[in-house]
């Protein structure tokens, strides 16, 4: 690893919060995408002459689109409780990173064109004219927040800078001002069917590679079928699993569980990636497109159950948003949700996380493990923020904790949890969500990892804590490139089912 | 009488503004549609569990409570006080006086002071604290200026200069009945009303819209059954035809 060109924050001992640092970040500016890119997306190719009206103008029709923009923007009465609750601002101390001080870049221009008090007496209120400099704010800090949501969960009116970001990035899509990572990684989705460009031969290959790799490891013959029709499991998965480390194990992890139960399943190379960062960029129009590629492959595979594999965000849209945008779920009546509804077994969750798949057949014995397996290993989960505190798994409020913990104590003996107030639904975002996962911004991404570095090292240092298992592509992406730099080991990050997978018993 | 008329008018005109300005709000925020489920999750999965949430946020400031300690005790302590004080006050537009109104008036003089003190301790972190500095604008100092102003001139009617109580009642009772009685003439009366009828005028235009719209915020009022339930807004059904 090259020396940084920054200085990587000291880990402290207890949370300290920072003093401000004006400015600190306003040096991180991610790439802006190139006129193709945004045009596949239907947005101008680069920043249109009248930026400034029609910005203004977006604003508007999001605000009757959205209560949640409406509302957030009304709400907020700058009581300061969110200001020491986000990662960005922990990390780099920078002011525009406390959440309030985010939505207000927005908020202060939505105050000058929207409400009397902002036309009136626009200083009074902090109301502020869309410059060519706000815009360039927008830009640079609207592109500081993973979208994490830890901000929402503290605030008495539960705003959520999330939507707001979300919002903003709508905006600079419009005037063409998008961001080159996700909208190139958007077009990669709908040109090839996955964000890392796999096309269907090479993800092929790729799974055969991998079967002989389990059989050279197992002796046995474990499958990892793509577009197998009739199957009745079809397992969407973040293209990630396919290739990249650690991800991949989690993978592997997968197809030993439907082996060991005895579920036939299928990968889709149409949909092969559970990602979708429509989410990010706010987009309802590319997120209900990107999510469409699911129900129809599931209508061509006529499969019996939909199931995601390890993904934050992914899991979040499937969870909180298919039943909405692609009728997969329960309770629709209308003739769309139908059609599905009938092929699917509706004894199941539509869709399930494969941590509900997998722990269901624990507990109904249908696994079996050898814990020792793990026994090198000493464990602990990090909670992804999408997952946490936008979705759920299991039958009541908080089985999104409980689901995974209790899989890992299943397969492993060594279990660790990290210091309350960062783990469940207070977790700190890994600092590479919603969009940030490029290199660009790896001096912020290092640094808003640093609250969940001192959490580990906490655990790390006191019991010896040598794994960090998640369920999440962006963050074991983002840990296996940060780690070294707070000094641990890349390695010590992974995925539960990769834990599932040392452990597992095939059997004959 | 041409004060007592002065006063009758700015107080229809900010009754007016209050009423009219808060049901436009509230039908734009119920108008507005929510497409997508985003309850910040754990979340209740029954509307019966959502109302508790609810009620746990605005009766005990629940979120806040986790987010700062400090900042919930003088919120609540804040938010509580000028509960009983407008309790408290409802003897002025009653005849006869409620039993419990009665009955919490020597409370009300109490939650006067506490009000006082936790406006005082609110806007000291204005100072104090840099971050909340960093993002105060004029407005949320004048606002707390303005609420200060208001319970100052209170406590002060109450404990310094006392005006003639029978007539203010007797005053806003006929302003009720649309019947203009007379008004004491006093400084401190004065400058209370003006100032509670501004606040009355502002509400609907500043930060109190966070009232209604804790009651309107998706992260806290949605269900959490997305699997269970499809949710589909007016304009993305469109979508599907
Ligand atoms: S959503 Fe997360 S990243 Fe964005 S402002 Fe809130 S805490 Fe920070
Ligand atoms: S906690 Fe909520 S109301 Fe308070 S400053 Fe932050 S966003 Fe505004």
């Amino acid at each position: 690893m090259a020396a940084p060109e920054f200085a990587v924050p000291e880990l402290k001992e207890y949370p300290v919060i920072p003093i401000l640092k004006a400015d600190a970040m306003a040096a991180a500016k991610p790439y802006v995408a190139s006129a193709p890119m945004n045009e596949a997306l239907g947005f101008p190719g680069e920043l249109v002459a009248d930026w400034e009206e029609r910005a203004v103008a977006k604003l508007g029709e999001l605000l009757q689109k959205y209560r949640s923009l409406k509302v957030y923007l009304d709400a907020c009465v700058h009581c300061g409780a969110c200001t020491d609750k986000c990662h960005y601002f922990l990390g780099t101390g920078d002011p525009k990173n406390m959440p309030v001080a985010r939505q207000d870049l927005l908020r202060s221009v939505y105050r000058r064109h929207f409400t009397p008090a902002g036309k009136l007496f626009p200083k009074l209120v902090g109301a502020k004219d869309l410059t060519r400099d706000m815009l360039e704010d927008w830009y640079k800090y609207y592109n500081q927040c993973s979208e994490c949501r830890r901000c929402s969960l503290f605030c008495p009116y539960g705003i959520d800078t999330a939507e707001i970001t979300m919002a903003a990035k709508e905006i600079l899509d419009a005037v063409g001002y998008g961001q080159k990572y996700t909208n190139e990684i958007i077009g990669k989705v709908h040109r090839v069917g996955n964000n890392l460009g796999l096309p269907p031969a090479a993800l092929a290959d790729t799974l055969e590679g991998l079967e002989e790799d389990i059989k050279a490891d197992t002796g046995v013959d474990v499958r990892l079928p793509l577009d197998e029709a009739g199957a009745e499991v079809l397992l969407i998965t973040p293209s990630a699993d396919f290739f990249a480390e650690p991800h991949v194990d989690s993978l592997v992890g997968y197809a030993k569980v439907f082996h060991a139960a005895g579920i036939r399943w299928t990968l889709s190379s149409k949909a092969s990636e559970a990602g979708n960062f429509g989410m990010f960029i706010g987009s309802y129009d590319q997120l209900r497109r990107i999510a469409l590629r699911v129900r129809e492959a599931a209508l061509e595979l006529g499969v019996k159950r939909i199931v995601v594999g390890e993904c934050g965000h992914a899991w979040r849209v499937a969870y909180s948003f298919w039943n909405t945008l692609t009728g997969i779920g329960a309770g629709g009546n209308d003739p769309f949700a139908l059609q599905l509804q009938k092929q699917l077994d509706q004894r199941y969750k539509q869709p399930s996380h494969i941590c509900e798949v997998t722990y269901d057949l624990i507990r109904r014995g249908a696994l079996k493990f050898d814990k020792e397996a793990n026994d090198h290993r000493i464990v602990t989960f990090h909670d992804s923020c999408n997952v946490a505190r936008g979705s759920r798994m299991g039958d009541a409020p908080g089985g999104q904790f409980e689901i995974p913990r209790a899989i890992i104590r299943a397969v492993a003996n060594h279990y660790v949890e990290m210091a309350p107030g960062t783990t469940h639904e207070q977790t700190f975002c890994c600092g590479g969500g919603g969009g940030l996962l490029t290199d660009e911004l790896l001096e912020l991404r290092v640094k808003g990892a640093s609250p969940r570095m001192e959490a580990l090292k906490q655990v790390a240092d006191s019991d010896g804590v040598n794994f960090m298992a998640t369920i999440c592509a962006i963050c074991k992406a983002q840990f296996t490139k940060v780690l070294p730099y707070y000094h641990f080991d890349r390695s010590m990050i992974g995925g539960v089912h990769q834990l599932v997978s040392t452990a597992i018993r095939l059997g004959a | 009488m041409t004060s007592a008329y002065a006063f009758a008018a700015l107080f229809y005109a900010a009754a007016a503004l209050l009423v009219g300005g808060l049901a436009y709000k509230i039908y734009d925020f119920a108008r507005t549609p929510a497409p997508l489920k985003i309850p910040t999750t754990p979340a209740p999965t029954t509307r019966g569990g959502v109302a508790l949430r609810l009620l746990r946020e605005v009766a005990l400031f629940e979120s806040l409570f986790r987010s700062n300690l400090w900042l919930w005790l003088f919120g609540i302590l804040f938010h509580g006080a000028l509960l009983l004080v407008l309790a408290r006050h409802l003897r002025y537009f009653t005849e006869p006086v409620w039993a419990p109104v009665i009955w919490l008036q020597p409370f009300g003089i109490y939650a006067g002071l506490a009000m006082a003190v936790a406006l005082a301790a609110l806007w000291a972190r204005r100072f104090l604290v840099e971050r909340i500095r960093y993002i105060s604008t004029p407005s949320d100092h004048l606002m707390l200026a303005l609420l200060l102003g208001i319970g100052a001139t209170g406590l002060g009617m109450k404990f310094f200069m006392h005006t003639d109580v029978v007539a203010v009642k007797a005053y806003f009772l006929g302003l009720l009945r649309f019947d203009i009685q007379p008004l004491p003439a006093h400084p401190g009366l004065y400058l209370h009303l003006i100032l509670v009828a501004l606040l009355m005028a502002v509400f609907p235009f500043s930060k109190l819209l966070h009232a209604p719209g804790v009651f309107f915020s998706p992260t806290r009022n949605q269900v959490d059954d997305p699997r269970e339930k499809r949710h589909l807004a007016p304009w993305a059904a469109k979508l599907e035809s």
